[in-house]
């Protein structure tokens, strides 16, 4: 029974990967992330530091030093990239964290209680969803200071609500069909019924959906940064580097043209490779 | 349908509510105040200030006397601009915002919508993959990238437009082209994937079977079916143009209420941005209203509940 149960969950995921690997844009997707997270995670400690500055350089074009150039600083902007992108991708996972922890949460216990239990928590996600939310955390992170770990909270606490409909609808379909009530009837325990049967039918979903979240989150805190309320120096991520090129793009493109140009090839491969996984894992956009 | 709108106004009264009382006591116990953020004041001075603007009450008391205000629709006097109150310069700044908000939204559906049935029409060609790609750049260029490039390019490579200000109607072409661009981009992806959906259906058989011209089945029969899933993005959208604009308005130095909004925050300019919260509230509380409303006349099979 136990290895029926193994062999029909292995096809159903070494299925999906069948279908994603035929989705070229999806695995180059996957391969750039892999490659910019590599660069990311070890650039630094190979290349000049974000913070030695080379102040006879001043702001240079790129050149074979300096790949990318150097800002007004004299500091390498390929390195400078490379530390900020550390930022970016960690406020990335991190915030989405939060929001899949919430999201999961709160839509499990909605779809699982049922009832009317369920039918005010998904009210308030509904009115939720009608409000201004960036203009909450604009508030938060003036008025409590800009602080990284309010950051991370702020921004998973905006961008839960979708996952929690998402899931709650998934366990509401489920938790009715046919095979839970069998495992019930098997005399399965509810733990049981939870862990073995009910979470790893919502995991597609969950997947496809967080791949999503992240380039959302990411955007968020870029957009917060530009307006001076994300990271602060001598912190830095891809949305300062953004806002700095911005100021001095006049003289000084490069400035401005390879951290967006890097970031919005961390968006274009963050939303491929969740396309991907969507077709592949069979997920419609919403089921509510 | 009377009852419908009826029933989501009273709803909005509870929220809209919440949302002043949360605003009001986050800024209250926030470090700081107004008239902190200046050199230090003779503590003399900063008394009468604080007696002038009733900030020496009792916390209850101030929000009490706000909520009175807002009834009567008085947002108060700002703290930064003392000459002025804030329904002045929301009076002063909405219009420029509307605007840029309007424009932005018809390049978003001027843009969107025929690219998105173009695609689905030729389904599979390289005219879809074109369009496909483009929506993919709009959704993937972020705002704070997209305008200083335009800006880079158009305004100061080739110097057609002026690099900032908000003047004459040149100056609107620009910014209302990035705030757009993005909502052109996945306004013409869902007018897409509705329109592929819809074009598979009997009735357009039907009507192709009735010998219609191709034109007219499309603008016609499929077009009113395949928005649905267009008009449900409207509210999204709109409340993205709202904040968007927070940006456009800084990178192109636009006069707007979106600016003033992150400078009242910064400067806790406290009735201020309780003003704007109030106001961007009740404007996107009232435009997923509308939404909900056209959603239902442009699809009969929903109802009003």
């Amino acid at each position: 029974m136990s290895t029926a149960e193994t062999e029909r969950g292995q096809s159903l995921w070494s299925d999906a990967w069948h279908r994603l690997k035929s989705n070229r844009l999806a695995i180059a997707g996957a391969l750039v992330l892999v490659v910019l997270a590599l660069a990311c995670a070890a650039g630094p400690v190979f290349s000049q530091s974000y913070e030695e500055q080379n102040l006879d350089l001043g702001a240079m074009p790129p050149s074979p030093q300096h790949w990318l150039g150097t800002d007004t600083l004299g500091r390498d902007l390929l390195a400078r990239i490379l530390y900020g992108g550390r930022i970016s991708i960690t406020v990335g996972l991190v915030a989405t964290f939060v929001a899949l922890a919430i999201g999961v949460t709160y839509g499990a216990v909605a779809g699982f209680i049922g009832g009317k239990v369920d039918a005010v928590m998904m009210r308030v996600v509904d009115i939720l969803y009608a409000l201004p939310f960036a203009i909450f955390v604009i508030l938060l992170m003036v008025f409590f200071g800009r602080n990284i770990f309010l950051l991370f909270f702020a921004i998973g606490a905006v961008e839960w609500l979708t996952m929690a409909r998402i899931v709650r609808g998934q366990v509401m379909s489920i938790k009715k069909m046919e095979f839970i009530e069998a495992a019930r009837a098997l005399g399965l325990g509810r733990r049981r019924i939870i862990f073995k049967h009910l979470i790893p039918n919502v995991l597609g979903p969950v997947i496809v959906y967080t791949t999503l979240t992240i380039p959302a989150v990411m955007l968020l805190e870029a957009f917060l940064s530009f307006l001076g309320l994300g990271v602060q120096a001598p912190m830095s991520s891809w949305g300062v580097l953004i806002k700095d090129g911005s100021e001095k793009m006049e003289e000084y493109w490069w400035l401005l043209v390879f951290p967006g140009a890097l970031f919005s090839l961390t968006l274009f491969s963050l939303n491929f490779l969740g396309d991907g996984l969507r077709d592949a894992l069979d997920v419609r956009a919403s089921k509510d | 349908m009377i009852r419908f709108v009826a029933q989501r106004l009273l709803q909005t009264i509870p929220v809209v509510w919440v949302i002043i009382t949360a605003t009001f006591f986050m800024i209250r116990f926030v470090p700081g105040g107004p008239f902190t953020a200046e050199r230090a004041v003779a503590p003399e001075i900063m008394r009468n200030l604080e007696a002038h603007y009733g900030l020496n009450k009792p916390l209850y008391e101030q929000y009490f006397d706000y909520c009175g205000k807002i009834l009567r629709g008085d947002l108060g006097p700002s703290f930064k601009y003392p000459t002025r109150t804030v329904n002045e310069i929301i009076a002063d700044k909405l219009p420029v915002s509307i605007e840029l908000g309007l424009l932005s939204l018809a390049v978003a559906l001027g843009l969107g919508l025929p690219l998105g049935v173009l695609a689905a029409v030729k389904r599979n060609t390289w005219v879809d993959y074109v369009c496909s790609a483009f929506a993919m750049i709009g959704i993937c260029i972020p705002t704070f990238v997209m305008g200083p490039i335009l800006i880079l390019v158009f305004a100061i490579h080739f110097g057609w437009f002026n690099a900032s200000g908000w003047y004459g109607p040149i100056d609107r072409v620009l910014p209302s082209l990035t705030l757009g661009l993005v909502y052109a981009a996945y306004v013409a992806r869902l007018t897409r994937g509705g329109m592929l959906e819809v074009l598979s259906q009997d009735y357009i058989r039907t009507a192709r079977a009735k010998g219609a011209s191709e034109t007219r089945v499309i603008l016609k029969h499929a077009l009113r079916g395949g928005l649905t899933p267009v008009v449900s993005f409207l509210g999204p959208a709109i409340a993205g143009i709202v904040t968007g604009s927070f940006v456009i308005e800084t990178i192109f130095q636009i006069p707007g209420i979106g600016r003033e909004f992150v400078n009242s925050a910064f400067n806790r300019d406290y009735t201020l941005v309780l003003g704007t919260v109030v106001l961007y509230a009740g404007f996107i509380i009232g435009m997923n209203l509308a939404v909900d409303i056209v959603q239902v006349w442009l699809n009969p099979k929903l109802k009003f509940e």
